[in-house]
């Protein structure tokens, strides 16, 4: 019988925490000699979603930061699921970023086997699932918008694994400049150009007055006839024109003196290869 | 909190709920607050009162993403529960259900209900369960952190066998005398209303709540 019995193998999916003992140790020692251990990278993001008469615009700011620097100027906070519906993350990059792909194949697998387009709440309802499972451990912060059978939807889902269905949603460091642009000026049913516009002033909102957001401004447009992805359609914070030059002209330091030394090189070896070019 | 700590902290529904019995039904109310961190207000208009059957409806406080995934659960067990008997479920079931999650979990939730509706055992009931896992039935009762601010208006104004009437307006008074004093309570007042007839649902806005300014 003891030859049949197997040893217990722990199972090779999900997450490996085999470093976090290392990990500790590098942190005790870097922080006694007065260093810190690099952190997960933030993309510190202003993300906003409103649902309009004939669908649902979704709205990022392109910055992500690496503590006080910028570590990327353009990167892409709106993110493909299905055909007509994209979600926006906010929190940490790389969690965001592979969630919503990890999402992204989860429903088109579902899809193909219930053999309909997918609804907007089953992504909402794998998110949270998923988020919640991980107790907060997994940083994102997700906008979900899209058009299915139902009409236009809008879900967001935080990283503890609540979720809320609204008209209107901003997520990140720059929600709460977000949701003042929103709470003054949404209406329900407005038209594309109008919704668009607003999505935008929310977004700059975020970009000027949050430091973690900044940049462009990215829409993406879902309407039952299709998307509209606007990457780059507003660059509020492009660098001005200078006022002056600050050129020196030639012949403001005077000089004094001029040397010219040749120096004398020896072809020491040369050899020739044929390029095959048939 | 100047760095906005509270964005890493998470969703709290930080709220007002009440249920209450009278002759006939039961009233069950809460406020609309979801905030973070004690800060921001994450949601002004999110729905506390969740119908989890026909005639039977849960308030949820504390963290809300434990409340959500607990309340969603039940749904699904009651669900169950009442296509095997082959009839409505009893309140008294709603409520132990609630309560195995809340015990069994005790140590990674920390969410706390009121489960209240009606059946055709014992008429109009309410529940209360707590964070870990205790089971009260009581004829009225208030949770959440803005419930400490109304527990002398319950206690002083509350009367067994009150009209429909006057049950709605002893549970909007109570709501908004909380929502005025805590912080992380506040939007609008979601009511629902059940009987034997039918389960009600109503929304009073900010601006028509009752503004208290002396009790005789």
């Amino acid at each position: 019988m003891l030859n049949t019995s197997r040893k217990w193998q722990s199972p090779s999916g999900g997450f490996s925490f085999e470093n976090t003992r290392r990990n500790a140790v590098l942190e005790t020692s870097l922080s006694e000699k007065g260093y810190s251990a690099p952190k997960a990278r933030k993309t510190g993001t202003t993300i906003a979603g409103i649902i309009f008469k004939d669908g649902v615009i979704l709205g990022a700011d392109t910055r992500a930061t690496d503590d006080m620097v910028v570590a990327d100027k353009n990167c892409m906070k709106i993110h493909y699921i299905a055909p007509k519906i994209y979600c926006c993350g906010a929190g940490v990059a790389a969690d965001a970023e592979v969630t919503t792909q990890m999402m992204s194949s989860n429903v088109e697998l579902h899809s193909l086997s219930t053999g309909r387009p997918p609804l907007v709440v089953t992504v909402t309802r794998q998110l949270k699932q998923m988020l919640f499972r991980y107790q907060g451990h997994i940083g994102s912060s997700l906008i979900v918008g899209g058009v299915d059978v139902n009409g236009p939807q809008l879900y967001s889902i935080y990283p503890h694994g609540s979720y809320d269905k609204l008209p209107f949603l901003t997520m990140g460091s720059g929600a709460a400049a977000a949701v003042s642009v929103f709470e003054d000026r949404y209406k329900p049913n407005m038209e594309l150009e109008e919704g668009k516009q607003l999505m935008r002033d929310a977004i700059v909102a975020g970009i000027f007055c949050d430091l973690g957001s900044g940049s462009n401004v990215d829409l993406c447009v879902i309407t039952e006839k299709g998307v509209d992805y606007l990457r780059g359609y507003d660059q509020p914070a492009q660098k001005g024109q200078k006022e002056g030059t600050y050129r020196y002209k030639p012949g403001t330091t005077a000089v004094l003196t001029e040397t010219v030394t040749p120096l004398t090189l020896d072809l020491v070896q040369e050899s020739v290869q044929v390029m095959d070019t048939e | 909190s100047v760095n906005g700590e509270w964005r890493s902290s998470k969703v709290s529904t930080g709220t007002t709920i009440i249920a209450v019995t009278y002759d006939g039904g039961v009233v069950i109310g809460s406020d609309s607050r979801a905030s973070m961190g004690g800060e921001y207000v994450s949601s002004r208009v999110i729905n506390k009162v969740v119908q989890v059957h026909d005639k039977i409806f849960c308030c949820m406080a504390g963290s809300l993403a434990d409340a959500q995934a607990v309340t969603n659960a039940v749904i699904h067990q009651l669900s169950f529960h009442s296509m095997q008997m082959g009839e409505p479920p009893l309140v008294q079931s709603a409520a132990s259900i609630m309560r195995s999650f809340c015990y069994n979990h005790r140590d990674e939730l920390s969410a706390g209900f009121i489960v209240a509706g009606w059946d055709s055992k014992r008429g109009p009931q309410v529940f209360q369960v707590s964070l870990g896992g205790m089971v009260l039935e009581q004829e009225f009762t208030i949770a959440g952190s803005g419930s400490t601010y109304i527990y002398g208006y319950v206690d002083a104004k509350f009367k067994p066998g009150m009209t429909r009437e006057e049950c709605l307006t002893f549970t909007t008074n109570a709501l908004s005398l909380a929502m005025d004093r805590d912080n992380v309570s506040g939007g609008v007042v979601h009511l629902a209303i059940v009987t034997e007839k039918e389960a009600e649902k109503q929304l009073i806005p900010g601006n028509k709540l009752p503004v208290i300014q002396s009790l005789e």
